[in-house]
């Protein structure tokens, strides 16, 4: 297909389309075959967390990746997004699941904009102790006030009942198709919000915000944006996981160490990538339980549960470190080399 | 009025607990612009080696003397291993790496010397003393000397000798400390040896504090908002920072918590350190970073 359009009028288009076989394949795959022939414990157990922390690693790629502020209180909106939901949920049932959740993401993006408010002023490291304290103060809060969670006994919140337009949605495949659909259309926006405009000043403030301010980009503004479509999404995420994941969750569902798995996430699958949210997520869910299968497999029970967890930890910090060290990109990157390599296999360039 | 004041003191003696996990901080932060978040790990790390070789019936000055060792050859292979290949990249991309770094100590360090609570025994009653109508405790007494002792020997070390000379060197411009010959990765190799040395004595004395236990690493996030009101690169500043932070947790505690539920010594700190990063954004003695396009 010829790239050179120099006779025509019409807008040049130097990106050649295709159509995007792997994607449909892979679509056709999560809405076809997976609610046909997954079984309960595919669903419930792999499927359902997987896409869950893909749309997590998503909403602090968009903040950490793609406009370089620093978070480790991604789980703090998280909680914020479950605990609106459920509010909305229980006292506004009227407004159905769909609205519910978007009120959820609304408002933890509410509250992800307070946070970032002193981004105008500080960076660094300097802010990420920032987003600790959103941590710490958001997770006193949905245990300090019962209000949030309806006055129970044990601090936790459940969903009344998960449906839209009548169908039941409380059964795996209800739910995975209600994640996947809510997952798939927040990448869809997420990527072509990374392509427009918004997206390059985000990334000219992650890359430098000195000189973006130079070049006339409304800097503060545009990392409160950043502060607000990332809680948004981590607010959704977060009420998926407290009802389409855990069922019930209290504010222990999304401490500190919920914080650390997302960035996980992101460092290993790639910052400032679309898809490496996906490939990060499947790989810090994966990991964990190949590893204690292994363990299984290799010692037959003969190492007990706790030093399995302890060798599960070292593992983790090893390959954040060899990742670093070796493909600062991410498994993205990699695995975009070795498409590379086999496009041109045997030869090389 | 004494009960204001004895909140007050204890809370200043808390505090420098507080600071002696963020000393560890600073050094490492000063010296290469890592900002270390495995210190606790280390922290965690040092105590726990030390109350193992304590309870195989290891004299206790032997015992420091092994786990001092021990923390020497743990930073020797850090640099070796971790810092060396990362050298040039961003502080984000270190950062992280201590994040994962943190993970493997803490692993290792239950994994090889157990998960269970040990009692850590230094030999100081926990004796509330009376100075005047004010009751202090013992403990507290003796660890703010510590840290008085300790910042001594690093301002000494820091400014009387030639090691010191270079480690300021390297921290004030790296590229100029290079050009005169100075080995950088001896520079970490030493500061990291000596955050680890100062990590066994904040061990020891959070250890024998609320036993010695897992939860010990998550200190790290108890100095982190002393860093912020203190700056990242000043000792003094950490000392400071600490004393502020240990007296309005004491007395917010005491004076705001029941006002609003109680229990917030978890993020009161943080709340603080926001307000200090408002007015100034780079702590109190903190450096300015400038900029250039």
């Amino acid at each position: 297909m010829s790239l050179t359009l120099l006779h025509s009028s019409a807008p040049v288009l130097l990106v050649r389309r295709r159509l995007p076989w792997g994607l449909i394949g892979l679509l056709l795959l999560a809405f076809g075959a997976v609610p046909l022939l997954g079984n309960d414990y595919w669903l419930n157990a792999i499927l359902i967390p997987f896409l869950v922390l893909s749309l997590a690693g998503l909403g602090l790629n968009l903040l950490t990746g793609y406009t370089g502020q620093t978070s480790v209180g991604a789980a703090g909106f998280m909680a914020v997004g479950a605990f609106a939901t459920y509010g909305f949920l229980l006292r506004l049932p009227e407004l159905g699941l769909p609205l519910a959740l978007l009120g959820g993401g609304l408002i933890s993006a509410v509250v992800g904009v307070l946070f970032g408010l002193p981004s105008s002023r500080i960076k660094g490291f300097y802010l990420m102790v920032t987003t600790l304290a959103a941590q710490f103060f958001l997770e006193w809060l949905f245990v300090k006030f019962p209000w949030f969670y309806n006055y129970g006994s044990s601090g936790t919140i459940s969903a009344p009942g998960l449906s839209l337009f009548g169908h039941d949605l409380n059964t795996p495949v209800g739910r995975y198709l209600l994640t996947l659909v809510t997952v798939l259309l927040l990448t869809w926006v997420a990527r072509n919000l990374v392509n427009s405009q918004i997206g390059r000043n985000w990334m000219a403030i992650r890359d430098m915000d000195t000189a973006a301010a130079v070049i006339g980009i409304g800097v503060v503004s545009y990392k409160r944006l950043a502060f607000a479509v990332s809680s948004f999404y981590l607010g959704i995420a977060g009420a998926l996981w407290a009802f389409a994941y855990l069922g019930t969750a209290s504010a222990g569902s999304f401490d500190i160490n919920r914080s650390f798995q997302i960035l996980f996430i992101i460092i290993i699958g790639g910052m400032g990538s679309i898809a490496g949210n996906f490939v990060g997520a499947a790989f810090i869910s994966l990991l964990p339980i190949f590893l204690s299968h292994a363990g299984q497999a290799l010692f037959g029970g003969a190492v007990d549960a706790g030093q399995l967890q302890n060798l599960q930890k070292i593992i983790f910090g090893v390959l954040i470190i060899v990742f670093l060290i070796k493909e600062p990109e991410g498994l993205i990157r990699l695995l975009g080399n070795v498409r590379q390599r086999l496009a041109h296999w045997p030869l090389r360039f | 009025m004494n009960f204001f004041l004895e909140t007050l003191l204890g809370g200043l003696l808390a505090g420098t607990m507080y600071s002696l996990v963020a000393i560890g901080f600073v050094l490492i932060y000063k010296a290469s612009g890592v900002f270390n978040f495995a210190q606790g790990a280390m922290l965690l790390f040092a105590a726990l080696t030390f109350v193992s070789l304590h309870e195989q019936g290891v004299p206790f000055a032997v015992a420091l003397l092994l786990t001092v060792l021990v923390m020497i050859v743990g930073a020797l292979l850090i640099e070796r291993l971790v810092l060396r290949p990362l050298v040039n990249r961003s502080q984000i991309t270190l950062f992280m790496a201590t994040l994962g770094l943190s993970f493997i100590i803490e692993g290792l360090a239950q994994g090889l010397m157990g998960s269970q609570v040990r009692a850590l025994d230094l030999g100081i009653d926990d004796v509330p003393l009376f100075l005047g109508p004010l009751m202090l405790s013992q403990f507290d007494l003796i660890a703010a000397a510590t840290a008085i002792v300790l910042v001594t020997v690093l301002a000494l070390l820091f400014n009387k000798t030639r090691i010191g000379v270079s480690l300021r060197a390297v921290a004030d411009d790296t590229t100029a400390a290079l050009s005169i010959g100075i080995n950088l990765n001896r520079i970490w190799q030493i500061v990291w040896a000596v955050a680890g040395v100062v990590g066994l004595v904040a061990g020891l004395l959070w250890g024998a504090r609320q036993g010695v236990q897992f939860s010990l690493s998550l200190v790290v996030l108890k100095a982190l908002p002393v860093l912020i009101i203190g700056g990242f690169t000043s000792i003094g500043g950490a000392i400071v920072g600490g004393l502020i932070v240990g007296a309005a947790e004491n007395l917010a505690e005491v004076y705001i918590g029941p006002l609003i539920g109680g229990g917030i010594t978890p993020w009161f700190a943080y709340a603080l350190a926001l307000a200090f990063l408002y007015i100034r954004p780079a702590g109190l003695f903190g450096e300015r970073a400038i900029e250039r396009v």
